[in-house]
């Protein structure tokens, strides 16, 4: 692409001596810079991933004598995560007998609703406390605007208090889901637990396949 | 032209200077959604990476100095459990590779020596996670034990069944490791859909 000056010689043979215009042909080195350009361009990565911080509880061991906490029946909300993005929940404590799966979806009008329902209270104290450092009534900074949420989660004692499980068929994008939904609607108390062999038939029989889990031995 | 060459110098130079080169993810994955902000960090992070075939990848920085080399260090302690000796050519590889690496332990030294990237495929079948041989939680605890402020995430595929995850997060606790951190996506979401009375 340099440029090629042809002297012309046909005409006389005269030659003009060149007046001061010595230029350097910037050409090549625009091309590279765009390539360049491109290049960085291309493979610049902008926006990193985020993270998403979850805490489960310490596991019991088989040989340590610690009994798992107890919590109140009337506060306990189960989640199974089943196949195909559905969602089943139950309130209190499964009893093959009793309970009744309820079936919903992840939208904002399925399990989301039906936890909000239930935690309400605190739903709207975490709010009208954002509105207020919104509109400016409390002065707070960022980092301790976090601690008072979560000191507002943790004087709460109405409510839920969420136990998820999955089914195995229950893809991983589900748990993320319901975590996630646990942020949305700020539940204070919720943990991820196994699925019991009485949960996995209760969902076998809402899917209509024959129940196969068992009890387990002891 | 001179204003325009003079834009693009001022382009690439904020390119060259932006740019992080991430070295090339082991597997590709589709990570879930959530409406978490919170930005990964840059370093002390190991990450358990679960592709869509269910094979799982491990991988570990350097620490936040280059002069830590917790890479070769680790790998060193790994080889040192299996009777593997590792070169100082294949630990200098393995640090400055910096990619995740789904390789037995018994396959690495052939792996680093391998030149290729078709060469390398060949070898990635996944850490072995069964409780036979398990050598995920081997490499949980030597990255543990040799940085001790490693902070763990887990990068799952979206469509991964949920058993292979729970059979990591199994792993994890039973190696102590209670808080995990998950690599998603943002997604927008409207808040305001959740203050419906």
């Amino acid at each position: 692409m340099a440029e090629i000056i042809q002297e012309e010689k046909g005409k006389g043979g005269k030659k003009k001596p060149r007046k001061g215009d010595a230029h350097v042909d910037m050409t090549p080195m625009v091309d590279l810079m765009s390539l360049l350009i491109t290049f960085f361009m291309l493979t610049a990565a902008f926006s990193k991933p985020k993270v998403m911080e979850i805490v489960l509880p310490e596991k019991i061991r088989k040989d340590e004598k610690v009994e798992p906490p107890k919590i109140a029946e009337s506060r306990t909300l189960n989640i199974i995560l089943g196949p195909d993005d559905k969602v089943f929940w139950y309130p209190g404590k499964a009893d093959p007998a009793v309970t009744v799966l309820q079936e919903t979806d992840f939208s904002a009008t399925g399990i989301r609703q039906v936890l909000l329902d239930r935690n309400r209270a605190l739903f709207k104290k975490i709010d009208d406390f954002e509105q207020k450092v919104l509109k400016g009534e409390i002065e707070i900074k960022q980092d301790s605007m976090q601690n008072a949420i979560k000191q507002l989660k943790k004087d709460d004692d109405t409510g839920p208090i969420v136990l998820i499980k999955a089914y195995k068929t229950s893809k991983y994008k589900n748990f993320v889901d319901i975590i996630d939904e646990m942020s949305i609607v700020g539940i204070a108390r919720w943990t991820f637990t196994d699925i019991s062999w009485i949960e996995e038939n209760l969902v076998n029989a809402a899917l209509g396949i024959a129940p196969v889990a068992q009890a387990p031995a002891k | 032209m001179t204003p325009m060459v003079d834009l693009f110098t001022l382009l690439l130079t904020f390119f060259i200077l932006t740019a992080t080169f991430r070295p090339q993810e082991a597997a590709p994955v589709d990570t879930p959604f959530s409406v978490s902000e919170t930005p990964m960090m840059d370093n002390n992070v190991m990450t358990v990476l679960i592709a869509k075939d269910n094979k799982v990848f491990f991988n570990v920085d350097n620490g936040p100095d280059t002069i830590l080399k917790f890479r070769p260090k680790i790998l060193a302690e790994m080889g040192k459990r299996y009777n593997i000796e590792f070169t100082d050519d294949e630990l200098r590889k393995f640090e400055k590779s910096g990619a995740g690496f789904g390789v037995s332990i018994q396959d690495m030294k052939a792996y680093l020596d391998a030149r290729t990237a078709d060469e390398k495929k060949v070898f990635e079948k996944g850490i072995p996670i069964d409780s036979a041989d398990n050598q995920l939680a081997l490499w949980i605890l030597f990255a543990r034990q040799v940085n001790p402020a490693v902070r763990t995430m887990i990068k799952g595929d979206a469509e991964v069944e949920f058993p292979v995850v729970k059979k990591v997060l199994d792993i994890l606790q039973d190696k102590n490791v209670n808080r995990f951190n998950l690599i998603t996506n943002l997604e927008k979401i409207q808040v305001t859909e959740a203050k419906t009375e």
